[in-house]
């Protein structure tokens, strides 16, 4: 059953990223200096719906909170999204975008494909030799602002009601969303 | 519908509710939506076919799996096992967002013209192809090494991890930010 639910969300994820034209990285590369918000506002769109959705539903019971996945928090995100967002920009795709590009025919995203599979090698064998060293000095942990109601993860804001801290995330992210020009 | 499912690209307001469906029916069916450890995966699975020691049956580790490499081996051998059994939901997840971008760009009813290299790109950096590879290379080098850093990438730390306000999503998202914007305005500029 997970492998047809797998095989349903992946499906629609790549058809999804190829429809908002996030696998064109002319549109990430306009996005990144500044032209062109028309993937950022899907973005943040995206990001705040189904945030505010999440948390309802999260508050009726109809997600169960053992789904809720918190990623660790510590020094190699930052510096790690650093060196992402440097490749990012040279190249104009992300993992994901780049997966979705590859099978709508593009030969620069299976370069970037092949070199992600080495960049990921790379740092597979690196791992060893860093693990202990201050990239992975935690910086919060594995914490959320609103509370989920998973009590395997720490919640910053756990006074104040979920939905409260979450939804008010939401309607930023989407206010800006609205607000943002579309071109600059 | 069938318009809509046929049309070249969609507006903000319709993808960004379909994304936002997509990340939600995610984490409700199964887990979060991740991509950049299907990267580790796939590595995993064709060193394997070079080396015994890769992946191995062990007993006393929490997936009874083991690896002699430390970043296959972390969190009881949790990417060792996703190497020995890769008909799990997040490599099959990846594998189908291959067929679900294929589909998309053939039900396509006017073909979009692959542009390549990116006009932007052709701007500044001139219209060698092998250039434009190179770099895409480079990008993906950087690109995978420092999402395995940070733990995830768009996908799993900067949409999924902020949809559940988690701290690490919204450090990420500055990160890659700041990085993005800056190199991206010092290689393209920002002329029209």
């Amino acid at each position: 059953m997970t492998l047809l639910f797998a095989i349903i969300t992946g499906f629609l994820f790549g058809f999804v990223l190829q429809k908002v034209g996030a696998t064109n990285p002319q549109r990430i590369i306009d996005m990144l200096r500044l032209k062109d918000f028309h993937l950022l506002k899907t973005i943040l769109l995206g990001i705040g719906g189904s945030s505010l959705l999440l948390f309802i539903f999260l508050g009726i019971g109809l997600v169960d909170a053992s789904h809720i996945s918190i990623k660790g928090a510590y020094t190699g995100v930052i510096v790690g999204g650093l060196i992402f967002g440097i490749g990012w920009a040279v190249a104009g795709f992300c993992p994901g975008t780049g997966i979705a590009a590859l099978a709508t025919g593009r030969k620069d995203a299976v370069f970037f494909v092949l070199g992600g599979l080495i960049g990921a090698f790379i740092f597979t064998l690196s791992y060893g030799a860093i693990k202990d060293n201050f990239l992975f000095a935690a910086l919060g942990g594995n914490a959320s602002l609103a509370s989920t109601g998973n009590d395997k993860f720490t919640v910053l804001f756990p006074d104040t009601l979920a939905l409260f801290v979450a939804g008010g995330i939401a309607l930023l992210l989407i206010v800006i969303a609205w607000k943002a020009p579309e071109k600059v | 519908m069938k318009d809509f499912l046929y049309q070249q690209q969609w507006g903000w307001k319709s993808g960004g509710i379909a994304l936002a469906f997509v990340f939600l029916l995610g984490i409700t069916l199964v887990k979060p939506v991740g991509v950049s450890a299907q990267f580790v995966i796939l590595d995993g699975l064709i060193w394997d076919l070079f080396s015994a020691d890769i992946v191995v049956e062990d007993a006393s580790s929490k997936t009874t799996y083991a690896s002699s490499n430390a970043y296959l081996n972390k969190s009881g051998g949790k990417y060792a096992k996703n190497i020995a059994e890769p008909m799990n939901y997040s490599f099959i997840f990846v594998l189908a967002m291959v067929a679900g971008g294929f589909a998309a760009s053939k039900m396509q009813t006017s073909d979009t013209e692959i542009v390549d290299p990116p006009v932007v790109w052709q701007k500044k950096l001139g219209s060698s192809t092998a250039k434009r590879y190179l770099f895409a290379g480079l990008g993906g080098v950087l690109v995978l090494f420092g999402a395995r850093l940070a733990g995830g990438c768009t996908s799993g730390h900067m949409m999924s991890g902020m949809m559940q306000t988690a701290l690490s999503g919204y450090l990420f998202a500055f990160g890659a930010f700041a990085a993005a914007v800056v190199t991206a305005i010092f290689m393209y500029g920002r002329e029209d």
